[in-house]
């Protein structure tokens, strides 16, 4: 923690408060994106931002998501900070060219001549907003499969600003998914001032014995409330948020492992490719000897993101103190 | 947006309206056009300039031998060419940034790329700038402003739109220079980075070289405008089309294109009328989809014969010294050539560096695992040899 100011803000405010202090610290901090100028974002994540350091460094792009992402890279490259938004994740996928072969091979081609450090992409994710296909989805495994990022998730206010400040400052390319769901639902005590969080490096919430449940997002809500209900029958939960996917912190979800004896992790997107199958692979080989129970996943299901049906859809606490039960069981 | 007179009848505009004129100043015999001035280029610029083009085509000549000898993997040239791409970075001065295709080399030997650098790069030695990680001729070079190449298609055009913001807000007295191809024209990254260089006001001079062909696929396939020239003034960005064999067009253009897009703040659209006189690159065989007729024809209008012949007039070249330069340069290839293909390859260590800044754990542990592996097998992995395994 950091012995500071604190104001009690919600996770956009903290994400407005992060992008306020990075530009107010270093004048090469620019942000882009469409709708982010005076309108402040359709979610309202730069607010004031325009006005208060100008149309040059905050402003709306034309619709286009390579283009923002080619512009940000060549901004980056030329030296400046450059922090895109995208305005859902969903609509990532334009600019997926950009991001997988360019911003994450840019130092490697070059022989570590050029870089495009100072960018980073900002992407609202994840459902619970009654958005249906296309403004629901979780797209950090195809990113998670491309050497050269960082992917990086914020679970409340707090770790929001202090990550987004570390991945902003971060000398590689890092995508930064932020929980929509809980944009204004997730408040807390979040330092006014400057501070940053360590990327690459999981944080153990809740300390159990019976088993590590595994997570990001606003995914931890619902492992903590799965965790509550494991709590009154006697299940000790050890509750880890990965934090950031890419490059992952083994170390703590081994040790984690180790001492409990069982996995469970838990994501919104669908299971087959997602990376909770990375994470299950390499605990596996890491905890194999520990393991008292084969590891589990809790996820979406093999579709697309549904509508009407997205509460049945969602891997929620009620799933997760199932499968929790299931692994005690086994 | 301009304002729009009404009309009361439906009117369909089908683009022949538009007439964009070609600029062209030297005609294919090395004349000048009637009226025409050879303008800014003078003795010693026009001198380099042809230099670098005559070093181009003997270094392209004699790669794609190389590479038919098995010497080199694969190659790409900028023959017929050459003063699209020379005309052009001549105007630019070196702090300009250079985001290029993968046909531009004489962009870099107009800058002082040297013939041990490119041969590094080719024979992806130890020595290679890039440490030996991407296919022949994607060079770079941080020193001369040249950004490292990459294979995916105009990917770099919305990248030097941002580039050149970056120059705009730095406040520097610079811009960026940023080439493609027609085919490239085709895909999303250049409508997006077009658009966003106009929106943005930003100051990047965009060259597309109209050669012809995207491999295989003509022109007539790949557009029905009237070239590339049409969308540029579509976005809003002032457009020229040149003769793209035209030396003196060309440099001339590109003078005053580097001047608005520096004094004005704004983007700018060369569009240079060329021909690929060679192969797509040394795994293709232009012979199944265009006749030699064709080749020909573009041949007689081949861009360093005709600079030759104006230059001769001029009086500002002669051929004892054309001799010479052919000679110089051959030899200097083709001793730096043996030099590269013997250096010794990338150490494995290349595997995980600059993948990030640092690397992280998993990598380290990953090469180390790497390393054991082939200290068992070392000749199933061995990288000096004549004939190395991959």
């Amino acid at each position: 923690m950091v012995d500071a100011e604190t104001t009690s803000m919600t996770l956009l405010q903290a994400i407005n408060s992060g992008l306020d202090t990075a530009m107010a610290a270093d004048s090469r901090v620019i942000c882009l994106g469409e709708d982010i100028g005076s309108f402040g974002g359709v979610f309202r994540a730069t607010s004031h931002l325009q006005q208060k350091y100008g149309r040059e460094r905050c402003f709306n792009t034309p619709l286009t998501e390579q283009g923002i992402v080619g512009f940000a890279i060549g901004l980056a490259a030329q030296g400046n900070t450059a922090v895109a938004e995208i305005q859902f994740a969903d609509y990532i996928f334009p600019a997926f060219d950009q991001i997988v072969n360019e911003a994450a091979k840019f130092r490697y081609r070059s022989g570590d001549q050029f870089n495009c450090g100072g960018l980073t992409i900002r992407a609202p994710y994840g459902g619970g907003i009654d958005g249906g296909l296309y403004h629901s989805q979780s797209p950090e495994a195809y990113f998670c499969h491309t050497p050269g990022l960082r992917v990086v998730i914020p679970r409340n206010a707090y770790q929001a600003k202090g990550l987004l400040l570390a991945a902003i400052r971060d000398p590689d390319p890092v995508i930064f998914f932020e929980p929509k769901a809980i944009y204004r639902a997730s408040v807390g005590d979040v330092p006014t001032g400057d501070y940053q969080l360590p990327l690459s490096v999981a944080e153990v919430t809740q300390v159990g014995t019976d088993i590590t449940l595994l997570g990001w997002g606003a995914q931890m809500i619902q492992l903590d409330m799965a965790a509550e209900l494991a709590k009154e029958i006697g299940i000790s939960c050890e509750v880890i948020d990965l934090r950031t996917l890419l490059p992952w912190d083994r170390e703590t979800v081994a040790a984690s492992v180790t001492k409990t004896g069982r996995l469970l992790v838990s994501h919104e997107a669908p299971l087959t490719g997602g990376f909770a199958g990375e994470i299950a692979a390499t605990i596996q080989e890491l905890c194999f000897l520990s393991l008292e129970a084969p590891i589990v996943r809790v996820t979406g299901l093999d579709t697309p993101f549904p509508l009407m049906l997205e509460k049945q859809y969602l891997p929620d606490h009620l799933k997760i103190f199932e499968t929790i039960k299931a692994s005690l069981e086994f | 947006m301009a304002k729009s007179s009404t009309t009361i009848a439906p009117v369909f505009i089908d683009g022949t309206a538009l007439k964009i004129p070609t600029f062209s100043l030297l005609k294919a015999n090395g004349h000048l056009t009637r009226g025409a001035s050879h303008g800014l280029l003078d003795e010693a610029l026009a001198q380099k300039i042809y230099g670098d083009m005559i070093y181009i085509r003997t270094l392209d000549e004699r790669m794609v031998r190389a590479q038919r000898q098995g010497r080199l993997s694969f190659y790409l040239t900028c023959t017929g060419e050459e003063a699209s791409v020379a005309g052009t970075v001549a105007a630019f001065k070196p702090n300009d940034m250079i985001m290029s295709q993968y046909r531009e080399q004489v962009a870099l030997r107009f800058r002082g790329f040297t013939t041990e650098q490119f041969m590094n790069q080719l024979f992806t030695n130890g020595k290679d700038l890039g440490k030996g990680r991407q296919m022949p001729v994607h060079y770079g070079s941080r020193d001369l402003n040249f950004m490292t190449i990459s294979s995916p298609l105009a990917t770099q055009i919305p990248q030097a739109a941002g580039y050149a913001y970056g120059q705009k807000l730095a406040g520097e007295d610079a811009c960026t220079l940023c080439y493609f191809g027609e085919g490239a024209a085709s895909e999303g990254d250049f409508h997006a980075g077009m658009n966003m260089a106009a929106v943005l006001k930003c100051p990047v001079v965009f060259v597309v070289r109209n050669n012809g062909y995207a491999i295989s696929t003509p022109a007539s396939e790949q557009f029905i405008s009237d070239g590339i020239a049409p969308r540029g003034i579509g976005y809003g960005i002032k457009t020229i089309r040149v003769d793209g064999n035209d030396i003196l067009a060309v440099y001339t253009a590109a003078v005053a294109a580097r001047k608005i897009a520096v004094d004005e703040q704004q983007p700018v659209l060369i569009e240079t009328m060329s021909y690929r006189l060679g192969a797509h690159s040394t795994s293709d065989d232009p012979s199944g989809y265009r006749d030699a007729d064709e080749e020909q024809k573009w041949r007689s209008k081949d861009p360093i014969s005709r600079m030759k012949s104006w230059l001769i007039k001029q009086k500002w070249w002669d051929e004892t010294r054309d001799e010479a330069i052919h000679k110089l340069f051959h030899s200097e290839i083709l001793e730096e050539l043996k030099r590269a293909e013997k250096e010794p390859k990338p150490e494995l260590a290349n595997l995980i560096t600059d993948v990030y800044k640092t690397s992280p754990v998993i990598l380290t542990e990953q090469l180390s695992t790497l390393k054991q592996h082939v200290a068992k097998y070392p000749d199933s992995y061995r990288m000096h040899g004549e004939n190395p395994q991959w």
